[in-house]
């Protein structure tokens, strides 16, 4: 893997390998040394234009695990907000030595510019662009599901035959985009539930199947039901009359929880809304996976980044591979 | 290019009970006897011997507290030393068993040992994992040229060996024959 920009780019077999090696990675998390020399030496820059707080921390705690170097950027308190360009700061970045780059950006398609330029040599890592992509949250949700669904059984499975509901607001959401693509490579069925308002243009075009009434998905029992964060921050215009009446018609309350199956996952990429789009009710059952998601996110990104950083890498020094390991 | 059989299956049988009585012998029976395979084809001989060690164990006298000896499985994959010098190595599980390795001998089962930069890297991940009160190594074949100062307490057979060969160990449970085979050299 040379970088990880879109959950499009993955193939069944590569999505389920990363999967695997995310499952190893996840032992060495209950282990009493928490880390494992795999990336001694090398450099994972997190290049941080929006604010997060689990995503860069999540992983910066994963590249730490595999003993690689981190250096933390955000777009406050940087020269960014001096002017400097994208290209600048990618420069400087190959100039330090970078290996990999964990990009978050506002605009959609800033980390393929950065891995399509040139301008940097390191591989790079889609940390959610604008309303593009996030892969690493949909693999870990992916991730989150397998475990839940098959125990200790879980690896080289897929998400065969698993009915996926995603509700919220998919018009803004990457998280909703990088999980249709990823969950359906995997074999599970998407359903997307959203006011219209809140549905982007060319959603027919996306590999899943679209309704505007949460009771009619919540009684047609799904097994996993992902509720996605009103994104105020992004919203220019008034997409629903008030928050009240979203909350009635499209949020996950105790009342719909009760009706769905028991062993139907509540799934919340966070950070939530408590009281909008989920309540406290429903984000804290025994259903509710969304603290699960949060550690195995360091799983997936170790995964990630192992996967990205070792391995050859084309560079004239290496080309007296020894013909040893032959065993 | 030929490949010569050098152990037939019996020959791998005969071998690895040998080795499990000189486990024992040295270990002086099997009380905190922890036999980590490295994968592949070391977690499948680790399990062998495990096998083999209770059979006999529980065939002696003092059969009173006959306990199973534990096996489990050690990835090395990522304490290698050479990781960026090939294609990127999927790692395999570690199943460390209940109980840990603290205070344990651990014996490290291995197929073949070769330059013992793969034993170099166990003995790493062990040291992650615990404080074993000893280590110490079995290998089915020892095939020479070790980079490192690194050798085996138990050997199945030595097989003096040229780099330039190939030494093919298969294991019924993964490549469904026990064998193990040399091939010549390609110049040759």
């Amino acid at each position: 893997m040379r970088h990880l920009l879109s959950t499009q780019d993955l193939s069944r077999d590569a999505a389920i390998a990363l999967l695997d090696v995310a499952e190893d990675m996840a032992d060495v998390g209950t282990r009493e040394v928490k880390k494992i020399p795999a990336l001694r030496g090398k450099t994972v820059v997190n290049l941080f234009f929006e604010d997060s707080t689990r995503t860069r921390i999540s992983f910066e705690a994963a590249a730490k695990r595999l003993s690689a170097d981190v250096i933390n950027f955000s777009a406050k308190g940087s020269s960014v907000s001096k002017g400097e360009s994208l290209k600048d700061t990618a420069q400087t970045l190959a100039a330090i030595g970078a290996d990999a780059v964990v990009i978050r950006h506002g605009s959609s398609g800033a980390p393929r510019v950065l891995a399509d330029s040139g301008w940097i040599d390191a591989g790079i890592v889609n940390a959610g662009d604008g309303t593009h992509e996030h892969p690493t949250q949909a693999l870990l949700d992916a991730f989150t599901i397998r475990r839940r669904l098959h125990g200790p059984a879980s690896r080289g499975r897929g998400l065969d035959g698993v009915t996926i509901t995603i509700v919220g607001d998919i018009l803004h959401s990457r998280v909703a985009r990088s999980n249709a693509w990823l969950l359906t490579t995997l074999g599970a069925h998407v359903h997307v539930v959203a006011p219209a308002t809140l549905l982007p243009l060319g959603i027919d075009t996306w590999p899943v199947t679209v309704g505007y009434d949460l009771d009619a998905a919540v009684a047609a029992g799904p097994d996993v039901v992902m509720m996605l964060r009103i994104q105020s921050e992004r919203m220019h215009a008034a997409y629903f009359p008030t928050a009240r009446e979203y909350s009635r018609q499209w949020g996950l309350d105790d009342e719909r929880l009760a009706r769905l199956p028991a062993a139907s996952l509540v799934m919340h990429p966070g950070p939530m809304n408590r009281g909008l789009e989920i309540s406290a009710g429903a984000a804290d059952s025994p259903q509710s996976t969304v603290l699960e998601q949060v550690s195995n996110g360091v799983s997936i990104r170790m995964a990630v980044l192992y996967l990205l950083l070792s391995g050859e890498r084309l560079t004239p020094t290496s080309a007296t591979t020894t013909a040893e390991a032959v065993k | 290019m030929t490949a010569r059989i050098v152990l037939h299956q019996a020959d791998i049988t005969r071998a690895l009970t040998r080795i499990s009585h000189e486990i024992l012998e040295s270990n002086r029976g099997s009380n905190d006897l922890v036999l980590l395979g490295i994968p592949t084809r070391g977690v499948a001989l680790a399990r062998r011997i495990g096998d083999i060690l209770d059979g006999i164990e529980s065939g002696s006298n003092d059969g009173a507290d006959a306990s199973t000896v534990t096996v489990g499985a050690l990835d090395v994959t990522m304490y290698r030393d050479d990781l960026n010098r090939n294609p990127t190595r999927a790692p395999s599980p570690t199943a460390i068993p209940i109980g840990g390795i603290d205070g344990k001998t651990v014996v490290l089962v291995d197929d073949v040992l070769y330059s013992g930069r793969t034993i170099r890297a166990a003995l790493d991940a062990i040291n992650d994992l615990g404080r074993p009160r000893a280590v110490r190594l079995a290998v089915l074949v020892d095939r020479g040229h070790r980079e490192l100062p690194i050798r085996a307490d138990f050997v199945g057979k030595n097989l003096p060996t040229s780099a330039s060969e190939r030494i093919n160990v298969r294991i019924r449970e993964i490549d469904g024959t026990d064998e193990v085979t040399i091939e010549g050299s390609v110049t040759a």
